[in-house]
């Protein structure tokens, strides 16, 4: 069965557009705070969000979401803060999906997080660090929930190795734009053109591209090669410069709105 | 049975690799070149010529014999890494790391580093190979140990503080991931012990496992047979797996993991990770994990901040649960009571690492009594801990 995921990316192929993907740690500013973030990014236009479940130890992540996952962690978010802010986003309308490392799945238990995601609305969950060697028992919990597993792709990856992943992703694959942790950047790097188009040889399913996004010029450059634009330590530095949660909340919802026309002006 | 891993770095359920994408490429490259190293003879004698040479092998063997009246009687014989250059068995990994580096065509080193022996190690061997060297070291710990920084900064290396999350040294390895993640093309990572993504786990032991093939020709020539238990402390284990290794052949050797206690594993505040942790995944590699229900790793204590780590490494993982070789905790106090015990029996002042085999050694000469014969991994010394121990003792500085 197609989820929710699926049926956006068919719905932008038809509207000939990228999809904006935004990215917010669960419990992050605060457990509620999260919500009302997920509710900014829906108004101002994103297509749909992806929850990090904050991890103590996170090597894919630069400064400004380590902090994030740091406040969120001190504040008690657990699994179960997870999927609440999951089921807020589902619940909104908009495709969702989880981003997490490795090792809270296997705590979590793994067929049991698969299935926490259909019942919380969730599409599928993004897993950086989970290398296809290593990703038997989520294989199988996947195929029997019928959530999309979708694995991270980087510049370095072989030509060999490529087809390996991508023929076991699902919903859509994440391009890494470059080699290097997440943050917003002056630039998109030159090299993401270049991986979508080695990642199509391989795959008919959408790709989407991550890592240094943060504007809508950029959000404009990345759309015109890619299904998906993803989004994320731009708008949790927006959060943290912010005086106050209000005005946080407006500064979401008008960048989303930015990065909404932005990927609408890409072809 | 001497190798039991397979080839992507399994033993049993434990090991293999759960990294960044971005880092497979570099792992594959680092494993090809290790395998191609191994049957190398051009290689094999160059390392051998450097430890040779540099860092002063074959390592002694010492009869601890008035320390062995507080064990029971029993024969301890101490396999004396603390000789090494740069005092520990550190030495006998970086070298091997550093010369696969050139063989990689790399110009850079980083390196984690929690009290500061590796950071010492792989600055050491960058300085001898004219090698670029990064050290991330937590900010906590450059405070603690602002010695070792001197060192590795005299050395020609960078020391970079760690500010995330508890700025100690499963942090400094997080930030070093980051850093290769981000520099592959250009640089190693020389991890310092036998835990991360594979082939660091089997990579490391086997620059350490002359510990144990010199130490059981030595205990043979000395005794004329092998010892009954052979004993070494477990943060991440390198010392320890690479006194192991040689004998897990040996059917009749008890191997006996000495881990951190702290102040004891019921009070929560240890690093003993087999002894009070849960299977789990960290730094890319599954073994066991001091965790919480979400799997969010725990802060680890010690006053040995060699073996303060939240992790350990996956062949003792595996060694434990097959039953092959025993862990337990030793805490603070026991530990630092044996380091004054080598000290004043045997004029050895031991790091604080190592003392806790040698309180292991005194549990474990008292079980097995005077017949016995324990060989431990004095993997070693304690100039770096003196502040520690005086503060410990209240000896005035």
């Amino acid at each position: 069965m197609a989820t929710a995921l699926d049926d956006l990316f068919v719905k932008v192929r038809s509207e000939n557009r990228a999809a904006l993907i935004a990215y917010i740690p669960a419990g992050f500013p605060s457990i509620e705070g999260c919500k009302k973030v997920i509710k900014a990014f829906v108004d101002g236009g994103v297509d749909a969000i992806e929850i990090g479940f904050p991890y103590s130890d996170p090597v894919m992540d630069g400064p400004t979401i380590q902090a994030a996952a740091d406040q969120s962690l001190s504040q008690g978010t657990g699994a179960g803060e997870v999927f609440d802010a999951l089921k807020t986003a589902s619940g909104l309308g908009v495709a969702a999906v989880v981003m997490t490392y490795w090792n809270p799945i296997e705590k979590y238990g793994v067929e049991k997080f698969a299935q926490a995601i259909v019942d919380n609305g969730g599409s599928g969950v993004i897993t950086p660090d989970l290398t296809i060697e290593e990703s038997g028992t989520w294989k199988a919990a996947v195929a029997k929930t019928g959530i999309n597993p979708i694995y991270v792709v980087a510049p370095s990856t072989t030509e060999a190795r490529l087809p390996m992943v991508t023929s076991q992703c699902g919903g859509f694959v994440y391009a890494a734009s470059l080699m290097g942790v997440t943050g917003t950047r002056t630039s998109v790097s030159s090299g993401a053109p270049d991986l979508v188009a080695r990642i199509r040889t391989t795959t008919g399913l959408p790709v989407s591209v991550g890592l240094g996004v943060s504007t809508r010029e950029q959000a404009k450059g990345v759309a015109g090669y890619a299904d998906g634009v993803i989004v994320g330590s731009a708008f949790i530095k927006a959060i943290q410069d912010a005086p106050d949660e209000e005005s946080g909340l407006t500064a979401v919802r008008e960048l989303a709105s930015e990065l909404a026309k932005g990927v609408r002006e890409g072809r | 049975m001497t190798t039991v891993e397979d080839l992507a770095g399994h033993f049993g359920p434990y090991g293999g690799r759960f990294v960044p994408e971005a880092l497979i490429g570099a792992l594959e490259e680092l494993d090809a070149a290790r395998i191609k190293a191994q049957t190398d003879p051009t290689f094999i004698a160059e390392l051998a010529e450097l430890h040779r040479t540099y860092t002063g092998r074959p390592s002694i063997i010492t009869d601890a014999k008035r320390f062995a009246e507080h064990a029971g009687g029993a024969r301890i014989i101490l396999k004396r890494e603390d000789l090494n250059h740069t005092g520990s068995h550190k030495i006998n990994n970086v070298l091997g790391q550093a010369l696969l580096t050139k063989r990689m065509g790399k110009k850079r080193i980083i390196a984690e580093t929690g009290a500061g022996q590796h950071g010492v190690a792989a600055a050491t061997a960058a300085a001898l190979m004219g090698l670029e060297c990064d050290v991330y070291m937590g900010e906590e710990d450059t405070k603690r140990q602002s010695l070792n920084v001197a060192r590795m900064k005299l050395l020609g290396a960078e020391v970079i503080p760690v500010t995330s999350g508890s700025k100690t040294l499963k942090d400094a390895i997080n930030e070093a991931m980051r850093d290769w993640v981000t520099n592959v093309e250009t640089t190693h990572y020389l991890l310092g012990t036998v835990a991360g993504p594979h082939p660091f786990p089997s990579m490391v032991r086997d620059f350490h496992k002359i510990i144990g093939e010199e130490s059981r020709e030595q205990v043979l020539a000395l005794t004329g047979r092998l010892p009954d238990a052979v004993l070494a402390c477990v943060g991440g284990g390198s010392n320890a797996i690479g006194i192991f290794h040689r004998f897990i052949s040996d059917p009749s050797v008890r191997l006996i993991g000495l881990e951190a206690a702290g102040d004891g594993i019921e009070t929560g505040r240890h690093a003993a990770s087999i002894s009070g942790g849960s299977p789990g995944v960290l730094h890319g590699n599954r073994t066991y994990v001091l965790q919480d229900e979400n799997g969010q790793t725990i802060e680890s204590h010690s006053i040995s901040a060699g073996l303060d780590y939240p992790g350990v490494g996956p062949e003792h993982a595996y060694l434990h649960d097959i039953g092959r070789a025993e862990y337990r905790g030793i805490t603070d106090a026991q530990a630092m009571h044996a380091f004054a015990l080598l000290s004043k029996t045997e004029g050895i002042i031991p790091a604080i690492e190592t003392a806790h085999a040698l309180a292991g050694a005194i549990q474990v000469g008292n079980e097995l009594g005077p017949d016995s014969i324990i060989l431990i991994n004095l993997s070693g010394r304690g100039d770096k801990d003196v502040q520690t121990a005086a503060h410990y003792f209240g000896i005035p500085l």
